[in-house]
């Protein structure tokens, strides 16, 4: 496997469409660098319960003690003593948007964000470096009895649901980075829906991180219960660094049984960024998993959103898009863990790869002995626009009982010179065939987003593409 | 109006001669037929002129008006006025038909103009709606899952949107059944000005009682043999090709066969 490159943040700017950095006041950050004193630090600044410090403290020592996964990317270039792991920007959570600090709403002012709220958000927790500073709850949610939180904030004060689930789909033993994250997380989401309640409205959160050096570790949970249906949408679009910055997120989710969950987000990391995001839901019987899941920034991205299909007849869906650009590896894909009956699982993945980026599908699709009568389905598809750029599809397929069924399409192609031709005789050019060619590519998968977001999306694919013909 | 002139155009591919001195001049407010056995470079005429990369010009010129195209690239040309519809329509997926025709009608605009989208929705509908391609159109993606007919009408939409000076119509007629002839053939009818010259090429004369020629030249083994009025679409329709044989001296004529009276796509073939 060729070792991931970073580029320089010169080779970056100026292509880089929201490439500034808002100065935040800082009111806390913990020294470069990790020991188990940070990690006690950490926890005491939260205010934690001591049985957190301990998880803390274990996840720590698991973290040191494991070495980097097999599964993918060489990881061993990463210097964590070189990394910032905490860093508090406000002293509270705030729940008005008036007391949120100036500096702060205009950096969210030059993303668009406040409209987008207005616009169709149930709700917003928007996270500000390592903490939520903005958090909002509309009437609809709180009389439906839905719980949408930061995870600090949801830690305080639901701290029975909270210990009942963290930690049980991601355990801190399950690979270094999710221990490293369950050491130092900060931030994140929390969303419980209790029985019964279906809300189609998408649930919104945006956050970035603004300070050179530093990790963001956040940790999100999320639990709807039996017969409930959310729609999650996670934003992100963030400024560009001088040095490499890590980011190793746990996402965690339970779907109970008859519930429904999807999960979209669009990652823009800039490119001098390390993500390597562990994502997993657990589904009980008749529940239904859906990762949206976009990847168009970091420079190095690991991200493979994982269904523990645990109930008869639960189902899993992903569906996601990869683009690296020049100096970026995505590695992503998915993994589709069958163990109930009658299960069904579908993986759509498609990839660019173009001014010489790497992109990878990797991804796992596994019917245990008891996983009797699964059905998977696995379509990956890559363009390539240039000789410099790259892509492998590394599926691994595991059917342990004799009634599974496992289909795998895979392709890889070039924007074909009879696409081109029918397009360019109409008066495009050559880079606006492309980009269009592209953008129809992409298409099933913008169109699951939000509208706004399926905007934002195609602007900034088109925006990576500039410059890749010709 | 504008003028298409090609002068001794010499075309080959993968380094076979296919063109061998094509003269051929289309005015504005002309239709011209070009009309010959399968295999004969009519195709490739049309390609060549719209500057399909897998045609290399060998020698020989193509001027639109005072613009040497010969060496242009596609897009440019069809910016100066350069028409085809496509034998064969590529399937775009995920670009609806809309975003397309749009993108393109304003690919042609100057920097400083904006399209008005009200006037392009309304004509768009419009010559949709002519060519009974039904409301959903817009929202369908390019070519996909299209059949054969309507790919060929999706060719002369875009051509009623993008209102070239000089177009080429590449076997237009095949893949359509009797009723979609007409339809096509009425509304490329209806297209003809003093602003647009046209160059329709077909094996089979049934598309010429829809669309009526000016002029009609025969193809032959890359070289246009004879060059004639509507009179010649009768004597091919009764008399096939064969006759070209004897007057021009030519000796291996490929098609032995008379050519379908109605074609294949029409109806069925007729052999002798």
């Amino acid at each position: 496997m060729a070792e991931a490159k970073n580029p320089t943040a010169e080779s970056v700017v100026g292509e880089y469409k929201y490439g500034f950095s808002t100065e935040a006041k800082t009111v806390y950050a913990t020294t470069r660098g990790l020991t188990a004193d940070t990690v006690r630090d950490i926890s005491r600044i939260k205010g934690e319960p001591a049985w957190m410090t301990e998880i803390r403290l274990k996840a720590y020592d698991a973290f040191l003690k494991k070495p980097n996964s097999s599964w993918g990317p060489d990881l061993s270039g990463i210097d964590f003593s070189d990394i910032v792991y905490f860093i508090k920007s406000s002293e509270k959570v705030e729940k008005d948007w008036s007391e949120v600090p100036a500096s702060i709403k205009d950096t969210f002012a030059k993303l668009g964000i406040p409209e987008a709220e207005q616009k169709y958000l149930a709700g917003v927790t928007t996270q500000f470096e390592s903490e939520a500073v903005y958090h909002s709850t509309i009437q609809e949610l709180q009389d439906a009895g839905v719980i949408f939180l930061d995870t600090d904030s949801a830690l305080r004060e639901y701290p029975e649901i909270f210990r009942k689930y963290f930690g049980k789909a991601v355990p801190f033993t399950d690979n270094k980075y999710a221990a490293l994250n369950t050491a130092v997380w900060s931030g994140g989401s929390f969303i419980y829906f209790p029985k019964n309640v279906k809300i189609d409205k998408p649930l919104q959160s945006y956050f970035r991180i603004n300070t050179e050096k530093m990790g963001q570790f956040e940790r999100t949970l999320i639990v709807v219960e039996e017969g409930s249906s959310l729609n999650y949408v996670e934003g992100c679009t963030a400024p560009i660094y001088s040095s490499d910055s890590l980011h190793a997120a746990v996402v965690e989710i339970f779907v109970m049984d008859h519930a429904y969950c999807r999960y979209s987000t669009v990652q823009n990391w800039s490119t001098n960024i390390i993500n390597l995001v562990t994502k997993r839901a657990v589904v009980d019987s008749y529940g239904h998993m859906e990762w949206i899941d976009g990847n168009i920034g970091s420079g190095l991205n690991m991200k493979y959103p994982s269904c523990i299909l645990k109930g008869d007849h639960a189902k899993g869906t992903t569906i996601s898009i990869a683009f690296a650009g020049k100096g970026q590896y995505q590695d992503t894909g998915a993994k589709m863990i069958h163990l109930g009956k009658n299960t069904t699982s579908t993986i759509i993945s498609k990839s660019i790869a173009a001014k010489g980026g790497k992109v990878n599908y990797r991804g796992l699709v596994s019917q245990g002995p008891r996983a009797f009568d699964a059905r998977s389905k696995v379509e990956c598809d890559t363009i390539i626009l240039d000789a410099q750029s790259s892509s492998d599809t590394v599926p691994t397929n595991i059917v342990k009982n004799f009634r599974g069924q496992i289909e795998h399409e895979a392709t890889v192609s070039k924007v074909s010179d009879a696409e081109l031709f029918y397009l360019m005789s109409r008066g495009l050019s050559e880079a606006q065939a492309t980009e269009m060619i592209v953008m129809g590519f992409i298409e099933p998968f913008a169109r699951e987003l939000p509208m706004e977001y399926a905007v934002e999306l195609n602007q900034l694919i088109k925006l990576e593409m500039t410059g890749s013909i010709g | 109006m504008s003028t298409l002139r090609i002068q001794k155009l010499n075309v080959s591919v993968d380094g076979t001669m296919i063109l061998k001195d094509v003269d051929l001049v289309v005015n504005g407010g002309e239709t011209h037929a070009i009309m010959g056995p399968n295999g004969t470079g009519k195709s490739t005429l049309a390609s060549a002129v719209m500057g399909h990369p897998k045609y290399t010009i060998e020698s020989g010129a193509i001027l639109l008006d005072d613009l040497d195209v010969t060496h242009l690239p596609v897009d440019e040309r069809s910016r100066a006025g350069i028409f085809l519809a496509m034998q064969n329509p590529v399937e775009v997926p995920g670009v609806t038909n809309f975003d397309f025709v749009k993108t393109a009608v304003q690919a042609r605009m100057s920097a400083d103009k904006k399209l008005r989208i009200g006037k392009f929705i309304l004509e768009f509908e419009a010559a949709a709606a002519k060519l009974k391609m039904g409301s959903g159109l817009a929202h369908r993606y390019l070519n996909e899952g299209f059949s054969g007919g309507e790919k060929k009408r999706n060719e002369i939409l875009q051509m009623q949107m993008l209102k070239p000076k000089i177009a080429f119509l590449d076997e237009i007629d095949s893949g359509l059944d009797v009723d979609a002839l007409r339809i096509v053939g009425e509304a490329v009818t209806a297209m003809k000005s003093p602003d647009l010259g046209m160059v329709l090429i077909t094996h089979y004369e049934r598309l010429l009682d829809y669309i009526i020629p000016d002029f009609v030249h025969i193809m032959i083994k890359g070289r246009i043999v004879k060059t004639g009025g509507r009179e010649l679409i009768r004597k091919i329709d009764s008399e096939g090709y064969d006759w070209l044989k004897t007057e021009l001296g030519i000796d291996d004529f490929d098609e032995r066969k008379k050519p379908a009276a109605l074609g294949t796509c029409a109806t069925k073939v007729f052999t002798k």
